[in-house]
């Protein structure tokens, strides 16, 4: 591959400008709330996502209590204190709860979690220093992309405190939101709420991939061509485009959901000539698209840690660059394969089979290009490259389970069972979200210029890997036995290995509670992390900047170079 | 930020309060907008509303007087907003598939056995039984025409504004305005004409969902088209420089096409064959 060395860069100019903690910078709060700059920005998207995660981890820390033994534990005990109810009523209302906590749980970590932390944060901090740019191209959009996101968590917690279905409170239906149950079957304000919640996230992220669509076609270094741009850049390129296209869908759904409930519209209503099955359509010709959204910048951010740990350039740059936009344009055409169960033909199932094993190709070129990069590279275990080689171990396995679910027969037994919840966990939350620690560790340094501790950073990792692990692998077991998703309770036949993944929990707020202690830890010591921790494996832009980067880098465009090669 | 020296021509934009103002607005309008549908009451909404219309005013006041300073927009910049606008069209686009796939639903799966209870209610046809269509031919077809005049008068000021002729660039914009807002009005008599009803059967969501998302588009491309007339009038296009008036031109083909789409798909294709209630 001719442009392998796309990584290696000189740049003659960097933004060590000694005028940039000079006057003229906004300072105080008007510094982030009217922020146009792309770090700043970067670091409140990171923040908003740390505050996100804890609140939906903590409430997937309340179904795994919950399921932990047959029978109903503690929700009867949680609606009693959040909605004053007494006895039998408390349980029909924890029965309800249950399912908004598993509601809010997905949408939480999606739109407020993961979007935020790899396409708002690290996309936002990172694409322009990668590529050279001294910020993105609509700095005030850029902005309003993030300020929308605390209101749209605000309504989607209001979701949870008003009437759903007649008598409880909150949205049970799933982050799917499929109708009936959505549109007459819960007819309070809180589906209405989660709607516009939606609705405002989706407008965000539709502004912020505008935004780095354009910087990264329009803001690159002098001589850098899109053949020789680093992947990260390549990676939030692709996913962009799958937000621009994708989300606009989603909203025309939504809004059908939304007169259907309030303007007496007939989209989703049989007995009115509707079609429930259209929203299903609708949303996954979102959904689909959305999981890649979710992994492919963890696939940039993968490569470049790899790459540093093994100082070797990344194996077939053109072909992992190439893989992402192929994954990207096939995830458009496959949405049906969520829907196998609804009454399609078994000429469209067919289809549906064949064009999403054809993804397995494109993301087979990912990882063997990984594992070919390691292969014969000095490798350093330093605690990024321990997160990344987790990310490709854990996102294998929930690549190869998708696989199994893909086929239309076999789906028919697993549908709706734990053996998906398994599946899809073992992509996001073991892939996304290692890849997002991946990258935490490998440029908070550089955000903050400050080095956390090896140790402590080793030992998050280490207990988080055999705690999720806990939790999701036993889920395999319990989806082949048959246990159905979202249920408050189950057989006692399911009790052992349901016991397993909630002691797996545990285990994973332990390692929560480390990874904070690595924050404070960092932040009490204060190590200073110099320009580039990582040494001669990081060639990429941003390690020739200071650590943290000044408010302005690059005042001097900075010539890109790629003729030396390491 | 003053204080560097800049050796590039990008846009390093200075701070500004209304990304904050807007996010906060639309809060307030989307909390708003609940408490209307929920008979509550409308005025949290109007209140949130006039929030984000005052946003896109101060917002957009400030990005017109950074491109009449002289200096910020630079070439690369302008660039950006090229790219900017193609793609919010993009979306928009996608925006659209969304309603003509609710239509396109009805139009080939109205047969579907699994789908029994609806196909009781459509009588197994589209249009479903009881629902009286429009000539496509009368009024949607004037229509048609209105609009596909309107893409010439507003070719006509771009080219005026080329070369130079404000006389032409104001009239033309005028003249497309004007054919902007017929439009609205035919739609609006047509509606209130309709052989069914927006609520309570699928062919009239579909119908009117499209079509007034769309109705919807032409207003705001109409409003678009205005504040480019008032900049005309002002002076601030030049034959080098006018991008708020491309993309307004951009905007209403776009506008245009999406209606060429409407007439053509359900207007006519949907009509083929099946009587009318209006001759």
């Amino acid at each position: 591959m001719a442009n392998a060395e796309a990584t290696n860069l000189e740049a003659h100019a960097t933004g060590h400008d000694g005028a940039s903690h000079d006057h003229g910078h906004p300072t105080g709060w008007r510094r982030y709330v009217y922020s146009t700059n792309h770090k700043d920005i970067g670091v409140m998207y990171l923040v908003f996502a740390i505050f996100a995660g804890v609140v939906g981890g903590l409430l997937s820390g309340a179904m795994r209590m919950e399921l932990q033994e047959p029978g109903i534990q503690i929700f009867h005990g949680l609606a009693a204190m959040a909605y004053g109810v007494e006895g039998d009523a408390a349980i029909d209302a924890g029965k309800h709860m249950y399912n908004v906590f598993t509601t809010a749980h997905a949408l939480i970590m999606i739109f407020f979690m993961v979007m935020p932390a790899t396409m708002g944060g690290f996309a936002n901090y990172f694409a322009p220093l990668m590529i050279g740019a001294p910020d993105t191209a609509f700095p005030r959009i850029n902005n309003i992309a993030f300020w929308l996101l605390p209101p749209a968590f605000i309504l989607l917690v209001i979701s949870m405190f008003v009437e759903g279905p007649s008598g409880h409170m909150g949205v049970g239906g799933g982050w799917t939101m499929y109708p009936p149950y959505s549109t007459t079957g819960q007819p309070g304000p809180a589906v209405d709420f989660a709607i516009l919640a939606l609705h405002v996230a989706g407008v965000s992220s539709i502004m912020g991939s505008i935004n780095l669509i354009t910087t990264i076609f329009n803001m690159r270094a002098p001589g850098m061509t899109l053949h020789k741009m680093p992947l990260f850049a390549w990676s939030v390129l692709v996913t962009a485009f799958l937000l621009l296209l994708s989300l606009p869908v989603l909203a025309g759904g939504i809004t059908m959901l939304l007169t259907d409930r309030n303007f007496g519209t007939s989209f989703f209503k049989p007995a009115e000539g509707g079609d429930p099955v259209l929203f299903q359509h609708l949303f996954w010709f979102f959904g689909h698209p959305e999981v890649y959204i979710m992994i492919l910048p963890g696939f940039g951010m993968v490569s470049h840690i790899i790459s540093t740990f093994s100082k070797k350039p990344i194996f077939g740059y053109l072909a992992m660059a190439y893989a992402m936009v192929a994954i990207g344009v096939v995830g458009f055409v496959v949405w049906a394969h969520h829907m196998y169960t609804t009454g399609l033909s078994l000429d469209v199932q067919r289809y549906f089979v064949a064009a999403t094993m054809v993804i397995a190709v494109p993301t087979g070129v990912k990882i063997f290009s990984w594992i070919a990069t390691m292969w014969g590279g000095s490798i350093s275990f330093r605690t990024p490259i321990l997160w990344a080689i987790g990310f490709i171990f854990l996102f294998t396995i929930g690549g190869v389970t998708g696989v199994v679910l893909a086929n239309a027969g076999v789906d028919r037994s697993f549908h709706d069972t734990y053996y998906v919840v398994a599946h899809f966990h073992y992509v996001l939350s073991l892939g996304a979200v290692f890849s997002i620690f991946a990258g935490w560790y490998y440029w908070s340094p550089k955000m903050f210029g400050v080095m956390y501790n090896e140790k402590l950073a080793n030992a998050h990792f280490w207990i988080m890997f055999v705690g999720v692990n806990l939790v999701f692998f036993p889920q395999h077991f319990l989806g082949l036995a048959g246990m159905p998703r979202r249920y408050i309770d189950y057989p006692d036949a399911f009790a052992f290995w349901n016991r397993v993944s909630s002691v797996g929990y545990y285990i994973t707020f332990i390692s929560m509670l480390v990874f904070f202690a690595v924050l404070i830890e960092a932040k009490i010591r204060n190590r200073r992390a110099g320009d580039n921790p990582w040494g001669e494996g990081a060639t990429t832009l941003e390690w020739t900047l200071s650590s943290p980067p000044p408010f302005h880098q690059f005042s001097t465009l900075p010539e890109f170079d790629d003729t030396k090669a390491h | 930020m003053a204080a560097i020296a800049k050796n590039h021509d990008y846009h390093l934009v200075q701070p500004s309060p209304w990304p904050f103002v807007g996010s906060v607005s639309v809060l307030i309008m989307a909390i708003g907008g609940v408490a209307w549908m929920h008979h509550w009451t409308p005025w949290v909404f109007f209140i949130g509303l006039a929030g984000v219309l005052y946003t896109f005013y101060a917002w957009w006041s400030d990005v017109v007087k950074e491109s009449n300073n002289g200096l910020d927009h630079t070439p690369v910049v302008q660039m950006h907003h090229r790219y900017g606008m193609i793609l919010f069209i993009s979306s928009e686009v996608m925006f659209f598939l969304a309603w003509f796939w609710a239509y396109f639903d009805g139009f080939f799966r109205l047969d579907d056995v699994e789908q029994y209870a609806r196909v009781a209610a459509t009588g197994g046809t589209w249009p479903p039984m009881g629902v009286e269509l429009f000539d496509p031919f009368h009024l949607p077809l004037f229509n048609t025409l209105i609009l596909l005049t309107s893409g010439t008068t507003v070719t006509w000021a771009h080219h005026a504004l080329l070369e130079g002729d404000r006389r032409g660039l104001k009239w033309g914009l005028a003249l497309t305005i004007a054919l902007g807002v017929l439009f609205s009005f035919v739609q609006f008599a047509e509606y209130s004409e309709a052989g069914f009803s927006f609520s309570g059967d699928m062919y009239g969501a579909t119908f009117f969902m499209a079509t007034g998302f769309h109705g919807a588009h032409v207003i705001i491309g109409t409003i678009f088209l205005a504040v480019c007339l008032i900049r005309a009038i002002k002076g601030q296009f030049t034959p080098e420089k006018h991008l708020g008036f491309e993309f307004a031109a951009w905007y209403w083909h776009f506008v245009d096409v999406v209606w060429l789409f409407l007439f053509a798909s359900i207007y006519v294709w949907g009509s083929w064959g099946v009587p009318l209630s209006h001759g």
